[in-house]
């Protein structure tokens, strides 16, 4: 099987016209494969999208990509709650379920399994096959050596697995929004103003190191996640599901970057040069591939 | 007269020593867990070998105290039997529930010991009715830990939707982040809280004095906080650092370092249907443990008898001596 | 009282509560093969400890000597000896920095919660490793508990 590109949700408040022309260019320009759309961050700005979102499905769908629903990660509230069940219970649409909630709502119908939720185990994949999941998308923490046990559990499945390969991490997810604490407003008074910061708000450390990044109830990494040079060993072991996780700066390189390397058109390093080029704000990190700290890199081992 | 039903303290224990202490202050259950990765409490020194829980069961049992194993980290895939062998040991040992997070270890719980009585820990994070419910229909889960997210009518809500009873955290450290959700400590350390049981590893952690009397903490490679001379210090944990952002400076990006104390909303909770009141701090001493215990042990009794309880020393105990009543009392707290 | 003195009264204490002990070791796992560097504030020199049963240690040192440790914990005299007296909250002294702590904290988090799970305190048994004078040093000990148990 030759792997395809996915593209996780836009897990950012982009304002509404941007969001459309970002999901337009990749119908338009991108080999991507699947694209996961929807708010998964916070139930308050899912009706920001509502009036673009059929044009954006529309035009993914003319281009040939497989649009799957993702579900929101974190369900505390009626109104978080409402969402969940509207997404589930969409017609024609296959969903990615976030948080188990959305499994209890959406019964045995194949769906996929989102990075959000936790799968770190044959034991929970046995769970998630035969509740009728058909790709599991691996927690970013996962080392190769666990996904590759994975890996091999799935093959009695039809289930596929699926690994972040790009974009920042998310690291945590809260009840309480920090883009409203640093404004000193609560999440009921937000005024929306995590829409200021198109790839979050970065925070530092009081000794001035680049930390970590905040996009409302979720803590994601500074650095950026970057396995390109680990795509030989993801396809040795069997994955072949590969996700972007869209920023606003730097994806579109990303995304070719990727496809030309699993077209053998570019080396890796190539590829890492073109995308560093590419005036991207922070580091790029695969530590947690390696088992090491996430925000770490290290450069690839030659070949024996 | 009572409007409510007595509820059920469970009480933490690091230790053996712990656990007994915590019997003698009146806990009518002790949760603890192994020695190793399968419990998000791994710390070093901490924790029971098989046969210190079995010495533990029986000391508790005699004294008519139930003792509850929290299995409730997520084994990595090619480790599970680790996390197999750790149930199958507090089965044999007669323990009264296993506390699960992984939905995999809940489904070989569920599978190889179907009348073991089976708790989803607050680290699986099943925050909704629909989470909950689906674990209980699947796994015949009996009873629910709750995040620490909800509001007491939130609580109400959920306990009326539920087919399984309810375990409140009341009192202790309060983690901010969605609990088996974070990987925060192994993006700095390598060192996963999910796959083996540690938040802030004390292996990693540092205490930098300055010349001003003020200490940086560390963890690895991050200034995590800056105290000034005369500031207490807490256990440097990356959701209760100072930080700095483009809007704010040297600021509690996530929380204040203080400890969740809802001793005043106890009748509240009582009333919302929950079952078992949960003391956080496995990681704690005995003589802390000693004192929250038979503190709360009073106040609970009080309550239910109608009485208004002295809660004075349960403030004094808490963490820094600042303590909240979290998401609890109000949604603006989020 | 010379430190050459000192030496064999510390040896008696370590060996007397290594033999009392046998699990406390148990649970310090690892770290019991570190060295702890004891700086009781006030005392005229320093306690290097190593707790590890096969290579016992607890020695003083002169305050003017370059000592390598692996943690040094350091506080009032009456502080550190609450710390190993299980009836007090050990916790609540490093949270109000009564008590201070560099290098290793996984040594020293082994340690506390090692000593932590001890049934007898400590202190008790230091006291008892003084033979005929254990009376004394017991009431010492919980004379300077009273002076501190006041100020908190």
């Amino acid at each position: 099987m030759t792997a395809q590109l996915t593209l996780g949700p836009v897990q950012y408040n982009w304002a509404p016209e941007d969001w459309r022309d970002f999901y337009f260019r990749i119908a338009d320009e991108t080999p991507i494969h699947t694209v996961f759309l929807g708010e998964v961050i916070c139930s308050k700005r899912a009706p920001l999208y509502d009036n673009q979102l059929p044009d954006v499905v529309e035009r993914l769908h003319d281009a040939g990509k497989e649009v799957v629903f993702s579900t929101l990660s974190e369900v505390t509230t009626d109104i978080d709650r409402r969402l969940v069940k509207r997404v589930a219970i969409s017609e024609g649409f296959p969903i990615e379920a976030n948080d188990v909630s959305a499994l209890q709502q959406m019964g045995q119908d194949p769906h996929y399994i989102g990075p959000l939720m936790n799968c770190y185990n044959e034991e929970a994949l046995a769970v998630y096959a035969e509740n009728g999941a058909k790709s599991i998308c691996l927690n970013p923490e996962m080392p190769k050596v666990g996904i590759a046990e994975l890996a091999e559990a799935a093959k009695p499945y039809d289930v596929a697995l699926e690994v972040q390969v790009y974009g920042r991490m998310s690291l945590a997810l809260s009840a309480r929004c920090y883009h409203a604490r640093a404004h000193n407003r609560t999440k009921d008074s937000c005024l929306f103003v995590c829409d200021q910061d198109p790839d979050g708000m970065r925070l530092d450390t009081l000794e001035g190191d680049e930390f970590l990044t905040v996009n409302g109830i979720q803590t994601q990494s500074h650095s950026i996640l970057n396995l390109v040079e680990c795509l030989d060993e993801l396809q040795e072991i069997g994955i072949n599901r590969l996700r972007i996780s869209p920023q606003s700066i730097g994806t579109f390189t990303a995304i070719s970057a990727f496809d030309d390397v699993l077209r053998d058109k570019i080396s890796p390093s190539e590829a890492l040069k073109k995308m560093r080029d590419d005036r991207v704000d922070a580091p790029f990190s695969n530590g947690f591939f390696y088992q090491r700290p996430g925000y770490e890199w290290h450069d690839k081992m030659p070949a024996e | 007269m009572s409007e409510f039903i007595k509820p059920e303290l469970v009480c933490p224990a690091g230790t053996p020593a712990s656990l007994r202490t915590a019997v003698d202050a009146g806990a009518d259950s002790v949760y603890c867990g192994f020695k190793g990765p399968t419990n998000a409490r791994n710390f070093p020194g901490l924790n029971f070998t098989k046969a210190e829980l079995s010495e533990s069961v029986k000391y508790a049992h005699d004294k008519d105290a139930m003792v509850l194993a929290a299995i409730n980290s997520f084994p990595t895939a090619g480790r599970t039997d680790i996390w197999k062998k750790s149930v199958d040991d507090a089965v044999e040992l007669g323990i009264d529930a296993v506390i699960i997070a992984d939905i995999g270890m809940a489904k070989y719980v569920a599978e190889t010991h179907p009348d073991q009585r089976l708790h989803l820990s607050v680290q699986a994070g099943a925050s909704s009715p629909e989470a909950i419910n689906f674990y209980v229909e699947r796994f015949n889960v009996k009873r629910v830990v709750l995040p620490r997210i909800l509001t007491v009518p939130e609580i109400k809500r959920v306990h009326d939707a539920i087919d399984c009873e309810i375990e409140a955290f009341v009192f202790g450290n309060i983690g901010m982040m969605a609990e088996g959700r974070c990987s925060l400590t192994n993006y700095v350390t390598g060192i996963s809280t999910n796959m083996d049981g540690v938040c802030s590893p004390a292996s990693h952690v540092d205490y930098e004095p300055d010349e001003e009397d003020g200490l940086t903490t560390r963890l690895g490679d991050f200034a995590i906080d800056c105290i000034s001379c005369g500031e207490t210090a807490g256990y440097p944990t990356i959701c209760k650092g100072r930080y700095d952002t483009a809007h704010k400076k040297n600021y509690y990006a996530f929380e204040e370092p203080i400890s969740l104390n809802l001793t005043r909303l106890l009748p509240d909770l009582m009333r919302a249907g929950v079952t078992a009141l949960k003391i956080e701090g496995r990681q704690r001493s005995r003589a802390y443990i000693r004192s929250v215990v038979s503190a709360f042990r009073d106040a609970v009794d009080a309550y239910a008898a109608g009485d208004e309880p002295d809660i004075t020393e349960l403030i004094a105990l808490t963490e820094g001596h600042k303590e909240t009543q979290g998401a609890f009392k109000s949604k603006s707290w989020r | 009282m010379p430190l050459f003195a000192m030496q064999p009264i510390l040896r008696r204490i370590v060996r007397h509560v290594a033999q009392l002990h046998p699990e406390l070791f148990e649970r310090l796992g690892d770290s019991c093969s570190k060295q702890f560097l004891i700086d009781a504030k006030g005392m005229p020199f320093l306690l290097l400890l190593r707790p590890d049963p096969e290579n016992l240690m607890l020695v003083a040192k002169s305050r003017h000597a370059e000592i390598p440790y692996d943690v040094l914990v350091s506080g009032k005299f009456v502080t550190l000896l609450r710390m190993i007296d299980s009836k007090t909250d050990s916790d609540a002294l490093f949270f109000n920095r009564d008590i201070a702590v560099t290098g290793d904290t996984e040594a020293i988090v082994a340690l506390r919660n090692a000593l932590d799970d001890m049934d007898a305190t400590l202190a008790d048994d230091v006291a008892t490793a003084f033979g005929p004078l254990r009376g004394p040093v017991r009431a010492s000990i919980d004379a300077a508990n009273k002076i501190v148990g006041s100020k908190t």
